[in-house]
């Protein structure tokens, strides 16, 4: 290979690079592991972590334990998904265009909007792109943002906001939830959109509908984010109810906890919105011989060619993720997704019920709830779940950390996963606490 | 049965790749399941009680209704017409598409790591912290950098964060800076990332040697200036052979340095960013450390950056303490939070098994091997395609279809689809912008002589053939799943989703 190339040794192929600019000698790292080692190295890293196979876990927040049934890792992880690029080159690509095809329209039927795009970051990274997108949209300077959105999304939707003239203002909520009195008065005629969450932070469902007229009245867009997009097996969709943006943390589809990442964002909206969509579309089209076969589409709106001028500078974003929700949603289907969400409301009730009965335990709020809830509690959140943790239970969130007010409060969480008896466990491990 | 009926051939028909698959809408049957969930387990309350009506959807959601065995039959014929690393040969320039190995994936999808809630409390994920603290002292060591972040969920997310860090550090010196810039042959990414993090972009030439042009750099070099965005080695697949020049032109008006990393693969362990006089720089894991690509991602874009960087970093940090590792949130200066939770954890893993994997001689081998192999394509096709830039490459080169556009009105779309005939997937075509015709091609470190030959000798045929039969590379590609397809139709009126 050097003689075709004409050079002598390999160092001669970095002569390019200015000697002092050079390493001589090897970097400062361990030494490479034969796979046995490294394998038992992992081994020993991962048993230092306490995962949800070994706990119970009634903690969700943004993510969700649910269960994931086999034909995710056996299809979605199929190294003819996995180790693809991009579908730059459609022919040779149709089973990876297909599939974001697909998954775009399941996210149009889950959140009853028109339009999706092939997968953003996070939950928290769409939600920044679709208030740029509703800034662009209306030429407007602010946003209001409902105070029962996660804290984390927020706190994204501010740096992705800081640098462009675009004010973020929060919403307090009242009783759980977003009030569309208070959400009039906060809105100016500068009010890009009014961003919820439904079900919410603290698992509340939030009136959408008035929530929408409020918005729309002050020619202000309403953008929902949902966190747990299961919900929308049994809880309106934001098309019905006539949200202009919808975006999502897609992670509850079948996709692994992961420590928090990768997850999947989602951003769907209206048909008329689609040429300020961020991010990849697929389209359908037809072949030189009349066969149906898909591309990646509307590219004009992206970095690669707009440059400067692109409605966002995403490239590289979570198709696998995409393909997993999509296996998942397949599988479940039409009557399986809302089975689950059923499930999910259920159990998550009856575990209101259960731990609001016990002695100085409070539901926080009356708003109905999908599958979490807050509850107020006797002692700290925090202590309750230290003493949850001697049982292999992992508690809910204790919610101080991101509302001071609510410091006894306790967001808990209660998927299909959860079976009755690992609930009574849970309330009468709290009984003996008290 | 008389032996002429038993030798009657099945009708012709396409091979499986070349079958059309139908839509999942179109599988299955009404009523039809494939899931295998428990009915409820709590005692039944009316469902109006725990949601009332109005709350409630009006119509399911119309998914698909099909039996398990349809969704394995249906993503297994979607498999079959997909082209990926594992199958073969992806020379697409500035994408790094080496081989992931499979223990990555053994070691990211054990519980212990793939079963982690991100709010877990710390003691409870010791394991995953130390290997995060761990991934972040072996990328400081790699790059020269000083401190890394993990929160990009990709490089473009990185170059964000990089940018909102440089605003905020300018903002704290009481300096308004209001321009970035990038070299004509940037990635599109920068000049997006840019004008979304609030900068104007301006561009500067490169210059003949494929160079940024030292002189036009300095004309734009104002104290406006808050940062340039430079990728090294840069898209042509050249290293910056004046990078010191640049590295101090930039740092005489007081602007930062920015590496875009998406062509890291060329010097690990040869030369480090931070020496060469980067401020700060993001890492493509899903390029250089192997993450698997997913076709799209996802990726995991860290951002290093040199010391007077730090206080700007995104929340949370991980820090030791003893034997303790911990998130830390308390850091008055940073950005804030650009994603939710802490980073795309799942790559992160397979990043970190790839460097314990390789060790400090191991990477630095790859780097050599990705030159080497780069080198010899380049050997073995410059007679053959023109080649604007000619200078030792380093992990990527750049031809011209010029001479095929000019000669036989064969452009590199045309060549590009030809090549998939032959079983391989394309290069980066029509990138960097400032070649016509651009060939970009990336064989990466994990290629044996043998398939690289094959590659050289179908990219000469092509070469001929678009010389000897050019209607048949315009006509390409005949071996596909699909032929080419009807891109203007697609956007003019577009279908972005499946309806009945």
């Amino acid at each position: 290979m050097l003689r075709s190339i004409g050079v002598r040794a390999i160092d001669d192929l970095f002569n390019d690079i200015p000697q002092e600019l050079r390493l001589r000698g090897p970097l400062d790292l361990p030494p490479a592991m034969p796979d046995p080692d490294l394998l038992a190295h992992a081994r020993r890293l991962a048993g230092r972590n306490a995962d949800c196979d070994r706990l119970i876990s009634f903690l969700g927040a943004g993510a969700y334990d649910h269960f994931v049934p086999s034909t995710v890792a056996h299809l979605a992880l199929k190294p003819e998904f996995l180790t693809a690029y991009t579908p730059y080159q459609a022919e040779i690509m149709q089973g990876e265009l297909q599939a974001i095809f697909e998954y775009q329209t399941l996210m149009c039927e889950l959140t009853g909007m028109d339009v999706a795009n092939a997968s953003m970051y996070d939950g928290a990274s769409a939600l920044g792109e679709a208030a740029r997108m509703a800034a662009d949209l209306t030429k407007r300077t602010r946003i209001v943002v409902s105070a029962a959105v996660h804290p984390e999304y927020r706190q994204v939707l501010r740096t992705f906001t800081s640098h462009l003239r675009v004010t973020v203002d929060d919403l307090p909520a009242t009783g759980g939830i977003t009030d569309p009195a208070a959400a009039r008065t906060a809105m100016t005629d500068e009010t890009a959109a009014l961003i919820i969450q439904s079900p919410n932070f603290f698992g509340c469902l939030e009136d959408g509908e008035a929530l929408a007229k409020a918005a729309h009245d002050r020619g202000a867009l309403l953008v929902v984010a949902v966190a747990d997009p299961i919900s929308l097996g049994l809880i309106r969709a934001p098309g019905e109810y006539d949200a202009d943006i919808v975006t999502g943390e897609g992670q509850a589809l079948g996709n692994a906890l992961n420590f928090g990442g990768p997850y999947l964002g989602m951003i769907a909206t209206r048909e008329a919105f689609v040429r300020r969509l961020p991010g990849r579309l697929v389209g359908r089209t037809v072949d030189t011989e009349g066969r149906p076969g898909y591309v990646l589409t509307l590219q004009t709106r992206e970095q690669h060619i707009r440059r400067a001028r692109a409605t966002s500078n995403i490239c590289t974003n979570e198709s696998l993720n995409a393909l997993v929700a999509a296996v998942y949603l397949s599988t479940l289907g039409r009557q399986g997704i809302q089975h689950v969400a059923e499930l999910n409301a259920r159990k998550a009730h009856y575990a209101r019920q259960r731990i609001a009965s016990l002695r100085g335990y409070r539901v926080a709020f009356e708003a109905p709830t999908f599958n979490e809830f807050v509850v107020h509690c006797p002692v700290s959140p925090e202590e309750i779940n230290r003493r949850l943790l001697e049982h292999q239970v992992l508690g809910g969130l204790p919610l101080g950390r991101f509302y001071p007010d609510l410091a006894d409060g306790w967001l808990v969480c209660v998927t299909e996963s959860r079976t009755r008896e690992e609930i009574d466990q849970l309330v009468g491990y709290l009984e003996a606490l008290q | 049965m008389s032996a002429r009926t038993r030798s009657a051939k099945p009708p012709a028909a396409p091979p499986l790749s070349k079958r059309p698959v139908p839509v999942i809408f179109e599988r299955g049957a009404p009523g039809r399941i494939g899931y295998s969930l428990p009915p409820s387990d709590v005692p039944e309350v009316p469902l109006d009680e725990i949601i009332p009506a109005a709350h409630r959807r009006a119509r399911p959601a119309a998914l698909p209704e099909v039996s398990e065995l349809d969704v394995v039959r249906h993503y297994t014929a979607l498999g079959r017409r997909n082209y990926s690393i594992d199958e073969g040969f992806y020379p697409l320039g500035s994408c790094t598409m080496k081989y992931n190995p499979k223990i990555n994936e053994d070691v990211a999808r054990q519980a212990g790591f793939a079963r982690l809630h991100p709010y877990q409390p710390e003691e409870l994920v010791q394991g995953a912290l130390q290997l995060l603290w761990e991934l972040e002292h072996d990328l400081t060591e790699i790059s020269g950098m000083d401190r890394v972040t993990f929160q990009p969920a990709a490089g473009a997310h990185g170059e964000l964060t990089a940018l909102l860090m440089i605003s905020k550090y300018f903002e704290d010196r009481g300096e308004h800076r209001t321009t970035v810039v990038v070299p004509d042959s940037a990635h599109g990414t920068n000049p997006a990332s840019a004008a979304i993090a609030g900068f104007e972009v301006v561009e500067v030439k490169s210059d003949r040697r494929g160079n940024i042009d030292l002189e036009a750099l300095k004309t734009v070099l104002t104290p406006q200036v808050a940062v340039l965005m430079l990728t090294n080695p840069n898209t042509l697949g050249l290293f910056e052979e004046q990078i010191l020049e640049v590295a101090r032109a930039v740092h005489n008006v007081g602007a930062q340095l920015y590496l875009d990393g998406a062509n890291f693969n060329a010097i690990l362990g040869v030369t480090r960013p931070g020496d060469q006089g980067f401020d700060v720089m993001h890492f493509n894991l899903h390029k250089t450390f192997t993450t698997p690509h997913g076709g799209g991602g996802p990726g995991a874009g860290a951002v290093g950056v040199r010391s007077h960087l730090v206080p700007y970093l995104p929340v949370p940090t991980i820090e030791r303490d003893g034997q303790r590792f911990t998130f830390d949130y308390a850091r008055p200066k940073s950005i804030g939070k650009i994603r939710a939770f802490y980073g795309n954890f799942g790559n992160l893993v397979r990043a970190y098994t790839y460097i314990r994997s390789m060790g400090p001689d191991g990477l630095r081998q790859a780097a050599e091997t990705a030159v080497l192999n780069a080198n010899y394509v380049l050997s073995r096709l410059r007679d053959h395609y023109d080649l604007p830039y000619d200078r030792v490459c380093k992990h990527e080169f750049v031809l011209s279809g010029r001479r095929q556009r000019d000669a036989h009105h064969v452009t590199t779309k045309d060549i590009a689809k030809r090549l998939l005939d032959y079983g391989f997937h394309s290069p980066t075509i029509y990138f960097p912008l400032i070649v016509e015709e651009a060939i970009m091609i990336e064989p990466t470190e994990t290629e044996s002589i043998q398939t690289l030959d094959q590659f050289i000798d179908a990219m000469i045929a092509i070469a001929g053939e678009a010389e000897t039969n050019p209607d048949l590379v315009r006509g390409a590609p005949y071996e596909t799943p699909v032929t080419r397809l009807d891109d203007v139709a697609a956007a003019r009126k577009p279908i972005l989703r499946w309806r009945p």
